[in-house]
């Protein structure tokens, strides 16, 4: 390649590159894919239960047996719950997909070290109180480029604790996984427990949607999916 | 300068799109040849079928074991889904104690026939407990008697050509495994449950057990299994009734 200077090459002017885009195009385009392939995969979890809305502990529970609880809905045998499994699974080797390019970007772009992992002062009792006072009073947070520590510890929890949690109970309900590790089972206490955790598990992921749309809205919702479409929290400036 | 570099992205998207295609093609006839396709590619939900499908099997290319466990884990209460057929044959059969029923074994075999269920219970028995998983989400762990379906394949001597097996079953039910679950050591052909006869809202007089995929592969009721080179000629072409109620085909979730 004799005229490879040209990609070695900083295309863009140095002032546009002092204005670092506020979410890189891997964050933006895996946010959006996750997107949808979490919004199938409420659908047809939705869809599932619906064939059976009752939850056990340990290995075995069914009709006719005790169960943990019971959710106040219909149970609709032989409903939904067809299309709701091929769709649950369709959607989560996209959001697994997605998810393992954002999370490969973000240990080699050092994202999740430089803007998520929190700083050692920003843990003292002292600055977390104050962060927690400010979110009580629905206070307006600062226009500014970096996460606080409330958002950094949020999405750190649910990236590398929930999501692992989902997969990991996901797996301990396939016969055909736990022929192979029979330890991812084990570990949950049972086939009926692990669907019970990818229960809650799920529910809190519902949650932290719900609070997250609602910082986005509170935050300025414009400027904020302006920031997650084209990178830039400002308009008139389209990341090359 | 701008002009070049617009053509060498166009010239190296061109490349690496045809690079793509060549290559999604290249990995479809390695999985091809490697039995990763399954039945039902086909259709919206194809691409996850199949992922599940070749992973799955990559994963159990050693023939793992689905966990077996103690007498005193075996369920009280064992839920059934669809009960035992209501038709005449059926009718007819389960009065005289199944006698009059027999098991046909064709397709490519080299010694096509007819088992009746006192024949099919002197082959070297078997049992198992195992977990049993309904894919509403209810289960149950219940200790099966049978004999392994790989005994019964030797018994026939199955094909070289041979890749299926075809379940037929007298609710007018059908499916299929692959020669791997198939030759599976805890895939059985099974008349006993928990200490005494298969009931009939369970399956009798003879049941399959797929121990490393969920419920409704346990095909209840058989009178017939037919090996086959492929599917596409069998039924739906989609290896199963299943795909035709909104299931897919491989169900080791």
């Amino acid at each position: 390649m004799a005229d490879s200077t040209y990609v070695a090459m900083p295309a863009s002017q140095p002032a546009e590159a002092q204005d670092s885009p506020r979410h890189s195009a891997v964050v933006r385009l895996t946010h959006w894919i996750f997107t949808l392939s979490f919004f199938g995969l409420v659908v047809s979890g939705f869809a599932i239960i619906l064939a059976h809305p009752r939850f056990y502990w340990g290995e075995t529970g069914g009709k006719g047996g005790p169960s943990l609880f019971d959710l106040p809905l219909p149970t609709m045998l032989g409903g939904p719950s067809g299309w709701g499994r091929s769709l649950h699974f369709q959607s989560a080797w996209l959001a697994v997909i997605a998810g393992s390019l954002y999370i490969v970007s973000g240990v080699l772009t050092r994202h999740f070290r430089n803007d998520l992992l929190p700083a050692r002062a920003e843990l003292s009792p002292g600055s977390l109180r104050e962060i927690l006072l400010h979110h009580i009073r629905f206070k307006k947070p600062a226009d500014d480029q970096s996460y606080n520590v409330l958002q950094r510890l949020s999405y750190l929890g649910v990236v590398f604790v929930v999501f692992p949690l989902m997969i990991l109970t996901g797996f301990a309900m396939s016969p055909a996984i736990t022929s192979v590790f029979p330890w991812l089972v084990v570990m949950f206490g049972g086939h009926q427990s692990a669907r019970t955790i990818h229960f809650f598990a799920a529910s809190f992921l519902l949650l932290f949607l719900i609070v997250h749309i609602t910082m986005v809205i509170l935050a300025g919702f414009t400027s904020r999916m302006r920031a997650m479409i084209t990178g830039r929290i400002h308009p008139g400036k389209v990341e090359s | 300068m701008s002009n070049q570099l617009s053509r060498r992205k166009l010239i190296t998207t061109g490349f690496a799109a045809v690079a793509g295609v060549a290559g999604l093609a290249t990995a479809s006839r390695v999985a091809e040849h490697y039995g990763l396709i399954p039945p039902d590619s086909g259709g919206i939900w194809g691409p996850g079928a199949t992922l599940n499908y070749a992973a799955q099997r990559m994963l159990m290319s050693h023939h793992s074991l689905a966990r077996e466990f103690n007498r005193s884990d075996v369920s009280k209460v064992t839920p059934v889904s669809g009960l035992a057929p209501k038709n005449e044959i059926y009718d007819r059969l389960q009065r005289g104690n199944f006698a009059e029923w027999r098991l046909k074994i064709d397709g490519l075999v080299a010694r096509p026939g007819l088992f009746s269920l006192e024949e099919i219970k002197r082959m070297p028995p078997r049992t198992q407990i195992t977990h049993q998983a309904c894919e509403e989400g209810w289960s149950f762990i219940s200790e099966w008697q049978g004999v392994p379906l790989a005994h019964v394949l030797h018994t026939v001597g199955i094909s070289p050509r041979a890749r299926y097996a075809v379940f037929y079953a007298l609710d007018d039910a059908w499916d299929s495994l692959d020669l791997p679950d198939a030759y599976h050591p805890q895939t059985f052909l099974t008349y006993g449950m928990n200490g005494a006869d298969l009931s009939n809202d369970h399956g009798a007089p003879l049941r399959l057990r797929v121990a490393r995929q969920l419920g409704y592969k346990s095909l209840k009721f058989l009178n017939r299994i037919t090996l086959t080179d492929g599917l596409k000629h069998v039924g739906n072409g989609k290896g199963s009734i299943s795909p035709d109620l909104g299931y897919s085909w491989y169900a080791g979730i």
